[in-house]
This record gives structure tokens, C-alpha cells and sequence, in this order.
């Protein structure tokens, strides 16, 4: 909320005609979140520094968003102190006139490139150091940086976001703040809470002639367009506690890139020279699940935990299926599924597409009837004390004739260099199994249950690790007849 | 004359006859409107005109659909149709029978000449005698079969004017309904000849038991009364003694039996009937024998007596013995008395080839109490509001008994094992799994769910799946997680000045309720923590089903485990165990159990990353920029003294970002050992047969300090005020201290009434009201909130959203436990703790 341009030009008081802002006076302008005020606490021929102090008032915005409740965060934050995109647009409303670039009286002070120096307090710049000279740098400041730390009182919680920044550069004054007024929303890339469209427009408007053959260009344009929380993910995030909130985006983000990591770290496996390159990995699984449904001739199947539908995406086309369903807990996975698979839009002979949200731990009678159900990658994600809920839901309850299950091989694990032998391969993983682990817990299942399992890894195997993945198939064996039946043929006491 | 006609209470009346046969005269004399569904009414509702002969078949839908709501909600239902041709009838017989209710004909065969001069004068009938005369054809035609093979359980042809006017309908109340038999009861048992135990075990029960000849005269001084759950006869050594016995107190009034499977079988041999003579029957028979042969016909007239199922306590407890399913509750069929006899079995073989036995108690979720018996299991246990109490006494088990109301179980053992089972006494595996599994429609979609406290507390859709994420995806065990605290509400807001939040409201608010005295205790600023303690895993296990091996847990207040490290949690509790140890608080409560309800300091332990990513840095970003601020409007004030008023302005805001930073400083340091927590209980709020949210805080707060006393290294007591709100002086005397708690970094206080569940002139008052401190809440408000231009706009705050959930949730958690104390089902301690997690993902304001 605060910056300060500095100039050495001589007379250095000609920056007032520059900004058009009398160094003799306090200039205040009311903008939509705040009051924004231009002063000079030092004006002299030598040496002129002018001041933006934007006065941000928070409990103003807040009121603005009457009926809508947000997270705690939207109310107490740090907005109203750093340089922010509420900064951006106070340059723009406050120094307008020379960001248009026409002066009647002084054109050739403003296009006159002159010795500049700025300060930026309390910069937020969570990507930390690199990106702050990754950007300038290439601009050709001369760039310092001061890091503050979080709390005097408790060192151990280490470093603050914010940077005092100090940018020196000959140039025109114009050009500085253009500058200043596009990458300063970029460091903080944090969503633009108050900000509409048409400011996001502006910025990149103003990066004409220079942004093109920014080295960072895409992170930039990136970070400009970030994008509000969508309300339907506000009523899960009201069930976060004690745990800071990041908006919608950055969860994604962090989902994302966990199953990022996870798809990277198999993509790590070491390939044979001779053949050429295999499918990914979760490409040869869903591949392996499709082969078994086809063997079995499957007509209608249920792939528990589908999260976006990548199986069901698979066999979407497939005409052996009469009816593919999916069911996972995450409404968002849901709702991504649906755009994808658009089930409104299978054709005649394709199989009908069935979405909706249950859970693994809850008996649900809308799991009954199908041929087959398939678990992948699921029951790592349920906490090891729930699989027996599990498998009663699956095994004792919907019971169909055919069962696939999924899950990462332990034992492959060492095979992956990057990941430490303690760590799982997903954040989210509750368990990971070795072989013996899986068959451990699968075989007294099909035991008791009725069923006959084989095992089968997936990916290329590894001579003593076996395959990355691992797949068990249930097979039903007394499948005949499961009527209810009254009456004293029931008996024996 | 009066010609009575007697129908069963719930049954489907089906009149018959003509056109004008005066049916609908007949309905309105004799039955509720509301029970009348008439043809032409549903030709109305259809189609705007009720003699619209076109839209008969839609008007048929509409009733049966109506008709089949009324009974399989016990309604009795009377239809008003012509229902002339058998296959009319046929339908409407089907109709009950699906639904297990008696369907009765009454049949008006009046002269057709008679319903064609009634028709002519109603202008909206005016159709030629044809009509009625097929009517009347088709009538007399079929009366023959109505009479005989269509199904009907009676059939009443009334003939002409002076009998139909003559009629009375007497309603009779259905053999199996013992409503009004209120209790208390004991309900024995599959005794199965096991004569001896059976009267160790009443005796047991304080029964007074006499014998005169061959009479047996059977009392308890408490008037209590005795339940048999069947299945009296074969396999054991005296059914014959069995019989008489109980065949006398039911003659007595002090007994009832039902109908078991073996009772059955025996009851057929003895008629001559032909059975395959197994499973014990030879020894019955062979005893009977010797009884003698009047004793044998007095056996076999007794069995006949018995029925399938009874209802008793108006309706709150059904007794059958192999089970029942909640349509089957107070119907009679032969589908019912199958079911009540043998269950049900899936079809399927275990390995000892016999039948698997389809588990209908797991998906019972009436309110009426099933009692049941006819599969031994070795244990008897709960499974959704049904129990098991055959213990196979006559395979050596046990002869077991429930006491109702009162839930209890008594059993002796066996003398000997009279009789080999085919296979081990089942250990109540299946039943208790049936404890972990819970069902996805007793959570989702819009819910209605009506508590003790408070009726139709409403989940909506959309809160309800985002519970389910978080339940499934986050949440402990849900065996253990048999609660969850409501949110709570702030005072109303205050105008006095510099202040948003003041203890004077809290007591307004109170005293306004008609609260005489409140407690004003210290609210501590950590972490919320529920934490089950159990006196040991073996007790963990018994109480809470749970297989996890743990003897307590630690969960926040939406059900997360609060660590990560198991290891830390369980040296929690055994921590916490040592205290209760210490403190006898095991014996004096008499419980094995007990759900703590607890702040856990500091806060930085759970909040860290909070602290790191939003408190903190909010400072740090304050005080750069204020300070940077101040510096150098101090310097431009110097040449241009206009700044010097936004300088000051500056100075302070500097100032108010300190303070915001030692508030929450105030909540933080670093922990590493145990030792380094404090832990502040400030409810008891469950431990065994009690919840102790009716119970006075002074009550929790006596023994909650005993418990802290045994361990003040790592327990904090929570300090409190007991003020009387009719007395300023002690008002004045709670606001000054907390005034000056708050001053010295304190959170704030909660003032709740002195008895905790208090009802008020609107309902239910609020359990607590929070008044939190000015420094506090700067936390929760910004630096700069104090500020009068602030104050006054955050002055205008609603609480009425936040007060109406405070009050729902609160019914909620008080029903959760509520029923796990009374060993409910699972699913009905889930489906509140679930609902209380939909309503906190309602949009409130979070900072209330």
C-alpha cells in the first residue's frame, strides 16, 4: 500500500509535473476501496521522492459482500498493507495522465529516460527471491531485496512473504510504473478479490510492446488470471479449520500436482532400450481393468471412487457396456466427470452413463445389480480401520459377480529414485501394500465371501519388485442363486 | 334390532354395490371421512367431473395409490366403488394382502328398481336403468365366489333397507396388539424344555413362583410381567413342566408367549398332522407321552393359542421369535407368521450347510423395540434397536432375559447341553459388523430430523454431501465419533463505546429467557478437543465396538483426528487416564468411559501453519507498511502540515497492528513434549448411563476440578463465576473480571445457564453466549477494528442465523449421545453427529 519514486535528475522537483502533483500539498483521491494519497517528504532540487500511500479500507470492502459468507480469511488479511493489485489500480486512477503517455507542456520529460529509484513496501512474493529477479532483471533494474521475518517473538517460524523492494533504473518515469503496475498483482498472485474483468484487461493493455518478449511471459499472463473462488466449493471450505484457506485454484492446484507427482514418479521408471516406450502407467491400468471386463463380458459396471471418469472415459465408447456408472465422495470430481463424459450425449448403442456421490464406507443400495465393480487406486485413499466397511459394502452387500481392485505395489517403491523410502507415492495415501500385503487382505475376503481371486501386476515388471501396480480380480463362484427365500427350508434350530 | 358387523381395526372395507345402493350413505354413517376413498370423488379430482366414466382407469391409479399410502401407513381404508365384478375386487384383495391388512366385503344387495328411482333424482346420475340392472347382474353373479374363493377375510351381505339401516360396525383390536400392556416386562429366551433354568432364572428376576398340585402360580411383587420369545418345547428335558408352567401364567395374566417354530411343528404332530419328526421333537413327544393323554390335548389346545407376534406399550415393543420387519409391525399375514417363525434366509450355504440367515435386523430402522430369539448366538446384542436374547440355554449356553424399559439383560447357564448344536454357538460376528456399517440413505439428501430438544431440524441437500466429502474423506471412525459441539454465539452487540462485545448483553440476554442464574467461565483460547477416554482398550472395544485397539481418541470439532501421530494421541489419553485414575473418577461415575469436551493450549499447536500463512504475516505486513508510512509522513509534515493529521492517524494504526500482534502471541509457544500442553476439560459431557448435559455446571466443574488437581502440570482448571443476574453487584462484579482477565491477554469468557439445557420462552435458550475480549477480537476483526469509523459499521452484525444453528446443533449433539448412552444404533448417533457436520457448511459469518 505504499511506494515511493525517488529521482536525482535535476531539477528533481520536475517529478511533480511528471505525476501532476504539486510536491507542495497532500493530494488525496477516493477511490472504490479506499482513499489513495500523494505527498513528498523530501522535495528539493537535488533529490525529489513522491509518495502513493493507499489508505485501504477493509471493513468497507467486507460490507460490500453482504449476504455471502466467506472464510475468515477474506476478512482479516494482509490486502490492506501490501503492495497489491489494489496498488495497480491506484497508480492507474492517480497517475493516469502519464500512464496515457500525452503531456501538453513537458512530452519530452516524459518519454526522457531519468535516474530512478523505487521502493515497494511489503511486496508479497510467496514464490520467493528467484521470481522477484526473474522478473526485473530481464527489465534491466538493478534490484534489492529485504526480507522480513515473520515474527520477531518465535524466529523458528522463519520468513515472512514480504519484500521491501528497491528497483534503480534510467528510464522514463512512464515506463517504471507501467511496470510496476502490471507484475506487482503477478508477485502476489493472490486471486483479485475486488477486481473486475475489465482491470485484468488493463493490465494486459499495458504490457503491450514489452510483455511478448518477456522471458516470464506465461507466468505472468498466468498469474493475472486468477479467478474467484467458485461457490461450490465454499461449503466445504467452511469445514476446513485451524488450517489456512487457499483459494479454489491453488486447491486444485495442490490436487493437481500431488497426482502430478504421482504420475511424474512413474514416469521415472526406468524404460527398456530395445522396445519403444511403453504407455504410462495409467494408461496400461485402465487397459488392464478393460481387458478383464471384456474377458468377463461385463455389461453394466461400477467404478467406485471414478474421481474425473478417466476409466469411465475409456469405456464411454465401448459397445459391450449396456450401463457404466460412477460414483465418487468429491462433488468437484463429480461435477468434472460429468462435463467430460457428457452422458446427455451418448448415442443409441453406447452405454448409458450414470454419475453420483456416495461414499466407500456407507452401505448403498444403488451399488447392487451391476456385473462388475471396479476399484482403482481407491482403497489406499480409505483409512486402513475402514476397509472392513470396504469390503462388507463391495463383498457382502452389492456382491456382483466380478470385482477388480487396484493398488500400488510397495514393493516397487525402492525402484523409484526420486521417492524416499519412507514416503508414500500420494499425499493422500492412507497405506501403501506390498504383494504380500495385498494378498493378505484379499484372499480370506474371497474366502469368505464366495469369491475366487487372481492376482496380476500392472506396468512392465520388475524381476523381483513385480509390476508397479498391482490388480486382484474377484471372481464370484455361487452366483446363482441369491433370492430370499422364507419358510421352514430355512430352518435348522 | 341392532346387527352388529365386526371388522378388524386395520383392515381394507371393500363396498359392494350397485349404482344407488346407498354405499356412499353408508360410508359417511359409519366411517371417518377421511377413510372413505370413493370412485367418483377420484373421477373428480382427475378430471373436474365425477361422473366422467372416460377417466376411470386414472381414477383408479389415484385411489389405489392413495389407498396403498393408508396402509402401509395402518390406516384402515373403506373403498367406495361399485366394485361389482370380481376382478375389481380381485385387485383391491391384492391391494391388502401386499400389504398384510384383512380385506372385508360389505355388500349392499339392494332391489335394482330401488337404486334406479334413488338414481333418477340426483341429477348428475342420469343414466337408464340398464345400468343399474347390469350392475345388479354382475352382483348377484358373483356372489357366490365372494363368498368362497376370492380371499376376502369376511363378507357381510346386507339385503335389504331395514338391515343396512340396522347395522353397527364394532372395530376389534387384532390378536397380536398388546398396546395397551404397558410393562414392565421380562422376556425370556428360547427356553426349549429347559424347565429348571427357566425357574433359576425368574427367581433370579424376583418372580414369586408357587406350585399347588400341578398349578403353578407365577407373581412379581413389582407386577412385572413375563414375555416368552417361543420356541417353549423340544431338545430339553422337561417341555411338558414347560408347557404347564407357562400355560398357567398366561391363563393367570401374568405371561404372554408367541409362536415359535418348534411350538408350531409340535402343535401339528399333535393334531395327527403329518412332520418329519427331527431337531428334537422325539423327546417332546415321548414326554407328552407320559404326561398323559389329557395333558397331551391340553398341550396341543394351548399351542393353538399362541400367535406368530404381539405389539406391546403402544407400539414402542414387538416381541416374535425369529425377528420382524417393520411393514410386517402389528399385520397379520401367513407371509408375517413365516417370517416371525423362521426368518428369512438368502439362499446361499455356509460351511457347515446350513442356511445363511438374510440379516434383516441390520436394516430395521423402525422405532418400535424388536425382541427376538430362534438363532443361539453366544452373547445377546443390539443391532439397530433389535436384540437377540436366544443364548442356546438348551446347547449349554445360557437362558437369558430382558428387562424392559429397562434394557438390562439377566441370564444363568445352562445345567448341562441337552443337545449338540450342529455348529459353535455363532459369536455375535455378524452383529456387531453390522455396528460399523452404516447406510448411505439414513444420511444423504434432504434430511428432516426431529430431536428431543427441537422438531424438524432440516439438512438440506448440499450440506449434506458436502458432509459426506468430509466424513468419509477426513473424519475418525465414525463408531467412535459419537459427537461433535455445536458452534456458538457471540452477545448481542454492544453499544457501549469502544467495544463490540460486552458481558452486560450476555446477561440481558438471559435474564430475558427467564434464566435466573448463570456461570461465567473462562474461555480458553487453544484448541477445540473432544477426547473419549476409556478406562482401557478391552473397555474401548466392549462400549464402542471399535476394533482399532485404542483406548480413547482425540478429534476436533468436525470429527478430524486432532493429531496425526497416533503415538502422541494415545500418550495423551494414557495421560489423561493416570488423572481419572487418580482421581477415582471410574469408580464414583461408575463408567468405564467418558467424552471430555476441552480446549488444548496452546493454540499454536494445532493452528501453526494458520499462525504462519495469516496471523503472523498480516502483522508483518502491518508494521512494514504503517511504520514506513508514519516515517515519511513525519518528514513530508515537516514542509506541507496538512500531512500531519494523516501522520497521527498513521501513528495510531502502528500502534493497534502491536497490539494485533500480541494478541495472538499471547496463544502461542512452542511444544515438544507433553508437558509442554495444557489441557482445559470444561464438560463431562457422557460417561456411562448418563448424559450430563441436563446436569448442573457446577456439577461438571466439582468433578472437573478433582481431575485437574491429579495432574496440574499438564490439566488447567477452568475458573468460573456463579452470578445471580437479579444481583447488580455480582453482574458488575463478572463484567469487572472480565474486564480484567481480557486485559491480561485473556480470550473472554461463555456465560451459560447454571443448569445447562434450559428451555425459555422461545424454545431453547442458547447453551452459552461468548463474550470475547477487545484485544481478542482483534484477532477475528483486523488491527484496526477499535476504530470508531470501524466499530460502528461492524456494529451492525446479524446473529439471528448464527443463534438458530447454535440452538439446532446443539439439539443434535444432545440426541447423538443421548442415544449412545442408551445403547441406540449406530446409525441414529451418525445421522446427528452427520447433520450437525451438514449445518456447519451453511454460510455463516466466521466471525461471530
Amino acid at each position: 500500500m505504499l511506494l515511493t519514486l525517488t529521482t536525482t535528475y535535476v531539477p528533481a522537483t520536475d517529478i511533480g509535473f511528471l505525476l501532476h502533483k504539486n510536491p507542495g500539498a497532500l493530494h488525496s483521491k477516493t477511490l472504490p476501496f479506499g482513499v489513495a494519497h500523494v505527498f513528498y517528504p523530501e522535495a528539493t532540487e537535488e533529490k525529489c521522492t513522491a509518495a502513493l500511500l493507499l489508505d485501504i479500507d477493509p471493513v468497507g470492502l467486507v460490507r460490500k459482500d453482504k449476504g455471502a459468507a466467506f472464510p475468515l480469511e477474506h476478512y482479516v488479511n494482509d490486502r490492506p498493507y501490501v503492495a497489491s493489485s489494489f496498488l495497480s489500480v491506484a497508480i492507474n486512477r492517480v497517475f493516469g495522465t502519464l500512464l496515457s503517455g500525452k503531456s501538453k507542456q513537458r512530452q519530452d520529460l516524459v518519454d526522457k529516460a531519468l535516474p530512478l529509484e523505487a521502493v515497494i513496501y511489503a511486496l508479497p512474493c510467496q514464490a520467493g527471491e528467484a521470481l522477484l529477479q526473474d522478473l526485473f532483471v530481464p527489465l534491466g533494474y538493478d534490484i534489492t531485496l529485504c526480507r522480513s521475518a515473520l515474527d520477531a517473538a518465535f524466529p523458528e517460524w522463519g520468513q515472512s512473504p514480504y519484500y521491501t523492494v528497491t528497483l534503480r533504473k534510467n528510464c522514463p518515469l512512464r515506463e517504471l510504473l507501467i511496470h510496476l503496475y502490471v507484475l506487482m498483482p503477478v508477485l502476489d498472485n493472490k486471486k483479485h478479490y475486488f477486481i473486475g474483468d475489465a482491470e485484468v484487461e488493463k493490465l494486459l493493455h499495458y504490457g503491450e510492446g514489452w510483455l511478448k518478449d518477456h522471458p516470464k511471459k506465461e507466468a505472468i499472463a498466468y498469474r493475472s488470471f486468477r479467478n474467484l473462488r467458485s461457490f461450490s466449493r465454499m461449503a466445504l471450505d467452511r469445514l476446513q479449520e485451524e488450517e489456512p484457506l487457499e483459494d479454489q485454484a491453488q486447491q486444485e492446484e495442490a490436487e493437481h500436482h500431488a497426482n502430478a507427482q504421482e504420475e511424474a514418479l512413474e514416469q521415472t521408471l526406468p524404460q527398456t532400450l530395445l522396445a519403444p516406450p511403453p504407455p504410462s502407467l495409467n494408461a496400461q491400468r485402465y487397459q488392464s481393468v478393460l481387458a478383464v471386463l471384456k474377458d468377463h463380458q461385463s455389461r453394466t459396471v461400477l467404478d467406485l471412487g471414478c474421481g474425473e471418469g478417466k476409466l469411465l472415459r475409456l469405456l464411454q465408447k465401448e459397445k459391450q457396456f449396456a450401463k457404466i456408472a460412477g460414483c465418487d465422495v468429491a462433488m468437484g470430481s463429480l461435477a468434472i466427470a460429468q462435463d467430460r463424459l457428457k452422458p446427455e450425449q451418448q448415442s443409441r448403442g453406447q452405454p448409458e452413463i450414470l454419475l453420483f456421490q456416495s461414499s466407500l464406507t456407507y452401505r448403498d443400495a444403488r451399488f447392487a445389480g451391476y456385473d462388475a465393480i471396479s476399484l482403482i487406486e481407491v482403497i489406499e485413499h480409505v483409512d486402513e480401520a475402514r476397509l472392513g466397511a470396504l469390503e462388507r459394502v463391495v463383498f457382502e452387500h452389492a456382491k456382483p459377480p466380478l470385482v477388480i481392485v487396484t493398488t500400488p505395489n510397495k514393493d516397487y517403491n525402492s525402484v523409484f529414485e526420486t521417492l524416499p523410502a519412507v514416503q508414500f507415492r500420494h499425499a493422500d495415501h492412507r497405506f501403501e501394500w506390498t504383494r504380500a500385503d495385498f494378498q493378505n487382505w484379499a484372499h480370506p475376503i474371497a474366502a469368505e465371501r464366495g469369491y475366487e481371486v487372481t492376482f496380476h501386476p500392472i506396468g512392465t515388471e520388475h524381476e523381483t519388485h513385480g509390476g508397479a501396480s498391482q490388480m486382484a480380480v474377484f471372481v464370484k463362484t455361487d452366483c446363482e442363486n441369491t433370492d430370499i427365500k422364507t419358510g421352514e427350508d430355512g430352518k435348522n434350530y | 334390532m341392532e346387527k352388529i358387523i365386526k371388522i378388524p381395526e386395520l383392515s381394507l372395507v371393500v363396498l359392494v354395490g350397485a349404482s344407488g345402493s346407498g354405499k356412499s350413505s353408508f360410508a359417511r354413517k359409519h366411517f371417518k371421512e377421511t377413510e372413505i376413498l370413493s370412485s367418483d370423488y377420484c373421477r373428480g379430482l382427475v378430471s373436474d367431473d365425477e361422473t366422467n366414466q372416460a377417466c376411470t382407469k386414472d381414477a383408479f391409479d389415484v385411489l389405489n395409490y392413495i389407498a396403498a399410502t393408508r396402509l402401509r401407513l395402518g390406516k384402515l381404508t373403506v373403498i367406495d366403488a361399485t366394485s361389482v365384478k370380481p376382478e375389481d375386487r380381485q385387485r383391491l384383495v391384492k391391494l391388502a394382502r401386499d400389504h398384510y391388512v384383512l380385506p372385508v366385503a360389505i355388500v349392499l344387495d339392494v332391489p335394482w328398481q330401488l337404486c334406479h328411482e334413488r338414481n333418477s333424482q340426483r341429477s348428475d346420475r342420469q343414466f337408464g336403468p340398464h345400468v343399474v340392472m347390469n350392475h345388479s347382474k354382475a352382483l348377484r353373479k358373483g356372489l357366490g365366489s365372494l363368498r368362497k374363493s376370492e380371499g376376502f377375510t369376511n363378507v357381510h351381505i346386507l339385503r335389504t333397507m331395514d338391515e343396512i339401516e340396522a347395522v353397527k360396525i364394532e372395530r376389534q383390536i387384532l390378536w397380536n396388539n398388546k398396546k395397551h400392556e404397558q410393562g414392565p416386562f421380562d422376556i425370556l429366551g428360547d427356553v426349549h424344555g429347559c424347565f429348571e433354568e427357566t425357574q433359576t432364572l425368574l427367581k433370579k428376576l424376583g418372580y414369586e413362583i408357587t406350585k399347588t398340585e400341578d398349578r403353578y402360580a407365577v407373581r412379581h411383587p413389582q407386577g412385572r410381567k413375563l414375555i416368552f420369545v417361543g420356541d417353549l418345547v423340544d431338545r430339553g428335558p422337561k417341555t411338558p413342566e414347560v408347557i404347564r408352567f407357562v400355560k398357567q401364567a398366561i391363563e393367570d395374566g401374568q405371561a404372554f408367549s408367541v409362536l415359535g417354530n418348534h411350538d408350531d411343528k409340535l402343535k401339528r404332530a399333535l393334531m395327527g398332522r403329518k412332520v418329519k419328526i427331527a431337531h428334537g421333537l422325539q423327546e417332546s413327544l415321548d414326554q407328552l407321552d407320559q404326561s398323559g393323554e389329557a395333558f397331551k390335548e391340553e398341550a396341543k389346545d394351548f399351542l393353538g393359542t399362541l400367535i406368530s407376534h404381539y405389539v406391546f406399550d403402544h407400539g414402542k415393543l414387538a416381541v416374535a421369535h425369529a425377528g420382524l420387519k417393520e411393514k410386517y409391525i402389528g399385520r397379520g399375514a401367513p407371509r408375517i407368521k413365516q417370517f416371525c417363525m423362521y426368518g428369512e434366509t438368502t439362499g446361499e450355504s455356509d460351511e457347515f450347510g446350513l442356511p445363511v440367515r438374510y440379516p434383516w435386523a441390520e436394516d430395521y430402522r423402525g422405532e418400535t423395540m424388536i425382541v427376538y430369539g430362534h438363532t443361539p448366538v453366544s452373547e445377546a446384542e443390539w443391532v439397530n434397536n433389535t436384540i437377540n436374547i436366544d443364548t442356546g440355554c438348551v446347547f449349554g449356553g445360557k437362558l437369558t432375559a430382558l428387562r424392559y424399559p429397562e434394557k438390562e439383560l439377566v441370564s444363568v447357564p445352562a445345567q448341562k447341553a441337552y443337545a449338540d448344536s450342529i455348529k459353535p454357538l455363532e459369536t455375535p460376528k455378524t452383529q456387531r459388523s453390522a455396528y460399523d456399517l452404516l447406510d448411505i440413505a439414513d444420511v444423504i439428501g434432504k434430511r428432516i430430523i426431529n430431536t428431543h430438544l427441537r422438531k424438524n431440524i432440516t439438512i438440506r441437500e448440499e450440506n449434506a454431501a458436502a458432509a459426506l466429502e468430509v466424513m468419509s474423506r477426513f473424519a475418525i471412525d465414525p463408531r467412535w465419533l459419537i459427537y461433535v459441539p455445536p458452534t456458538m454465539s457471540p452477545t448481542e452487540t454492544t453499544e457501549k463505546e469502544g467495544f463490540l462485545e460486552h458481558p452486560e448483553e450476555a446477561f440481558h440476554y438471559f435474564r430475558q429467557e427467564g434464566v435466573k442464574t448463570v456461570i461465567c467461565e473462562e474461555k480458553h483460547m487453544g484448541s477445540r478437543v473432544l477426547i473419549i477416554v476409556c478406562k482401557g482398550a478391552e473397555a474401548a472395544k466392549k462400549r464402542f465396538h471399535v476394533t482399532d485397539g485404542r483406548s480413547g481418541v482425540c478429534y476436533t470439532r468436525t470429527g478430524r483426528p486432532f493429531f496425526t501421530d497416533a503415538l502422541l494421541e494415545q500418550g495423551f489419553i494414557a495421560r489423561l487416564q493416570q488423572a481419572i485414575e487418580k482421581a477415582a473418577l471410574w469408580e464414583k461415575l461408575e463408567s468405564d468411559w467418558l467424552l471430555l469436551d476441552c480446549e488444548l493450549m496452546p493454540w499454536s499447536a494445532k493452528a501453526q501453519s494458520l499462525l504462519q500463512q495469516q496471523y503472523a504475516p498480516v502483522a508483518t505486513a502491518a508494521e512494514i507498511s504503517l511504520a514506513a508510512a508514519s516515517t515519511l509522513l513525519a518528514q513530508a509534515a515537516k514542509q506541507v502540515p496538512e500531512t500531519a493529521a494523516l501522520q497521527e492517524d498513521f501513528k495510531h494504526r502502528q500502534d493497534l497492528a502491536q497490539r494485533y500482534r500480541k494478541a495472538y502471541q499471547h496463544y502461542c509457544w512452542p511444544v515438544e513434549a507433553l508437558d509442554d500442553y495444557a489441557l482445559a476439560p470444561f464438560h463431562i459431557l457422557a460417561h456411562e448411563n448418563s448424559l450430563n448435559m441436563e446436569k448442573s455446571h457446577l456439577w461438571h466443574m466439582e468433578i472437573l476440578d478433582q481431575l485437574c488437581e491429579q495432574d496440574t502440570a499438564f490439566l488447567r482448571k477452568t475458573t468460573s463465576k456463579i452470578v445471580t443476574l437479579a444481583d447488580e453487584a455480582a453482574c458488575a462484579e463478572a463484567v469487572h473480571w472480565w474486564a480484567h482477565s481480557t486485559a491480561e491477554g485473556g480470550e473472554g469468557m461463555v456465560v451459560k445457564p447454571l443448569d445447562f439445557t434450559v428451555f425459555g420462552k422461545k424454545g431453547l435458550v442458547q447453551p452459552g453466549v461468548k463474550c470475547r475480549g477487545l484485544e481478542y477480537l482483534r484477532i477475528i476483526y483486523g488491527p484496526d477494528y477499535t476504530r470508531a469509523k470501524n466499530l460502528d459499521r461492524l456494529r451492525k452484525r446479524g446473529l439471528g442465523k448464527k443463534r438458530s444453528l447454535a440452538v439446532r446443533e446443539y439439539a443434535l449433539g444432545y440426541e447423538a449421545l443421548k442415544h449412545f448412552v442408551a445403547r441406540a444404533p449406530l446409525h441414529k448417533i451418525h445421522e446427528c453427529v452427520f447433520a450437525i457436520l451438514a449445518l456447519e457448511s451453511e454460510a455463516v459469518d466466521p466471525r461471530l
